[in-house]
């Protein structure tokens, strides 16, 4: 098969469709352009082991630089788009250039949620790798680090900061960590870790203005009292980066909207990662993920849609944090679940939680169980239907 | 700089020169080298980089932690005594020349 696919997003889930696309056997040309001017590269870590210094830059490359000539996909780093055509079938960009396809592939991702204060203007967010160097060059600075959102990214850089002996204090607006995903058994867990490594919780609460002093903030909070830092992060959450799609008059809702293949309303685009809304039948819902497993596994589904093979998306749903020991697991979605059971010990942070709906086995987080983890993810995969109060 | 055999599960073999430091994994995949998923970017949490080890150099290996014995205990391929994460081993002089064989699935 031949044509020109252009990819628009060089994160995992762009990365992969080209990747996957050559696997395929794609003859035609592919360019992948992207607003970052890196080579592709891993996200991770970037909260997590390149803050610590346990990774460099050129251990989270997808492929060396070599590999884009020998596999001839073209990179066009450093470049916004800033429109499709979808009736003349090509892009433009900032700088006035014209992309033509036959095919395109949206993986544009998500931007990270504002933070609604006034004085927030300096508030630093992770997304990139320019934003994970410009946190641990700070991070090296600061002595107090206050951090607004106790979810997954939030708590990742309060471990590294915490880790590196900072004054940390992290600010929630929910009544428990990671409130969205998590039960309050590992809310309490990661709560008290935290704890014990020093960082203040302030659960709760939220910012409400910040006010730079010097070279130093001071956070005024909703319960009336202030915490003072000499970096502020942000990790609220993010909005899907659907602006180009909705101009051009794709169906968007929470995301970009896709069939089972990945293509959106117009059949040859496709959208994949976080920035696509597709019906999952592990969440028996349409929803957006954002995880690498989602963005790859939905590029693998487009790419070989794209050379003919149509099969429809169905990966059980995995992700992952870890913070200090903690590493937790997680399997399936456990949303709406209706009984829980938990196996392993609590009190020596081993242990995995498996949920119920109806009867049936929905998703399972294993915290330091990983051998718990890969069996859940075949028996989710299986669609097994374990009776709710089994011994394990 | 060490040179690392790695044997695709077809039997197509690449020999690489590897940096110090690199893991396994990270040399497979980032020089394309087919039958090393990765899908954790590294992190010991999907054991899909199971690999294979030459045996004159399992001595030579950093022991396995309880983490990655978990693991491995979990391969989608039969786990053998010469079976590790790709991951979790990195390149060393002393791995100069060290064969990897990958198991067919992951």
């Amino acid at each position: 098969m031949t044509g020109q696919v252009v990819i628009v997003g060089s994160g995992h889930a762009g990365f992969q469709a080209a990747a996957s696309l050559r696997e395929e056997g794609f003859a035609g040309g592919i360019t992948l352009v992207s607003a970052d001017d890196g080579l592709p590269s891993q996200k991770p870590p970037l909260s997590k082991g390149f803050l610590q210094g346990k990774q460099t830059e050129e251990s989270l490359l997808f492929r060396v630089p070599a590999w884009y000539e020998t596999n001839a996909v073209t990179l066009r780093l450093g470049v916004r788009v800033v429109q499709i055509d979808p009736l003349g079938s090509q892009l433009k960009t900032e700088t006035g250039d014209a992309i033509p396809y036959t095919h395109l592939i949206l993986a544009t991702g998500a931007a990270n949620r504002p933070l609604p204060c006034p004085g927030a203007d300096d508030v630093l967010y992770l997304r990139n790798l320019a934003d994970a160097r410009r946190i641990g060059a700070r991070l090296e600075q600061a002595r107090r680090v206050a951090i607004v959102g106790g979810g997954f990214i939030g708590l990742e850089l309060a471990a590294v900061a915490a880790e590196n002996r900072k004054t940390v204090t992290v600010v929630e607006a929910g009544s428990r960590l990671m409130e969205r995903v998590l039960p309050p058994v590992l809310s309490g867990v990661f709560r008290r870790v935290h704890e014990q490594q020093g960082v203040q919780i302030r659960l709760n609460t939220v910012a409400q203005c910040i006010e730079k002093q010097n070279e130093s903030y001071s956070i005024q909070l909703s319960d009336g009292q202030t915490v003072a830092a000499d970096l502020v992060l942000a990790g609220i959450g993010v909005i899907p980066e659907t602006n180009l799609a909705q101009a051009a008059g794709l169906v968007c809702d929470n995301g970009i909207v896709v069939n089972e293949y990945g293509q959106t309303s117009v059949s040859n685009i496709y959208a994949v990662g976080d920035c696509a809304n597709q019906y999952n039948p592990f969440a028996r819902r349409r929803l957006r993920l954002e995880s690498v497993q989602n963005a790859v596994d939905q590029a693998k589904t487009a790419a070989k849609h794209l050379m003919g093979e149509a099969h429809p998306y169905r990966v059980v749903p995995w992700f992952w944090t870890h913070q200090y020991h903690l590493k937790l697991q997680m399997a399936g979605i456990s949303a709406g679940y209706d009984q829980f059971s938990v196996a392993g010990n609590p009190e020596t942070d081993t242990f995995s939680v498996y949920y119920y709906a109806d009867g049936q086995l929905i998703a399972v987080d294993s915290l330091n169980r990983p051998g718990d983890h890969l069996k859940a993810r075949k028996l989710l995969e299986a669609g097994s239907c374990l009776p709710a109060h089994s011994e394990r | 700089m060490p040179t690392i055999t790695y044997v695709e599960p077809g039997g197509a073999q690449h020999t690489l020169t590897l940096p110090l430091g690199a893991t396994l994994m990270e040399g497979a995949v980032q020089n394309d080298v087919k039958g090393i998923l990765a899908e954790c970017g590294g992190s010991c949490m999907c054991a899909t980089c199971h690999v294979y080890i030459d045996e004159e150099f399992l001595d030579l290996l950093p022991d396995i932690e309880e983490e990655e014995a978990e693991m491995l205990e979990g391969t989608t391929a039969e786990r053998r005594p010469n079976s590790r994460l790709g991951c979790q081993v990195r390149v060393s002089n002393k791995l100069d020349g060290l064969i990897v064989r990958i198991p067919d699935r992951q």
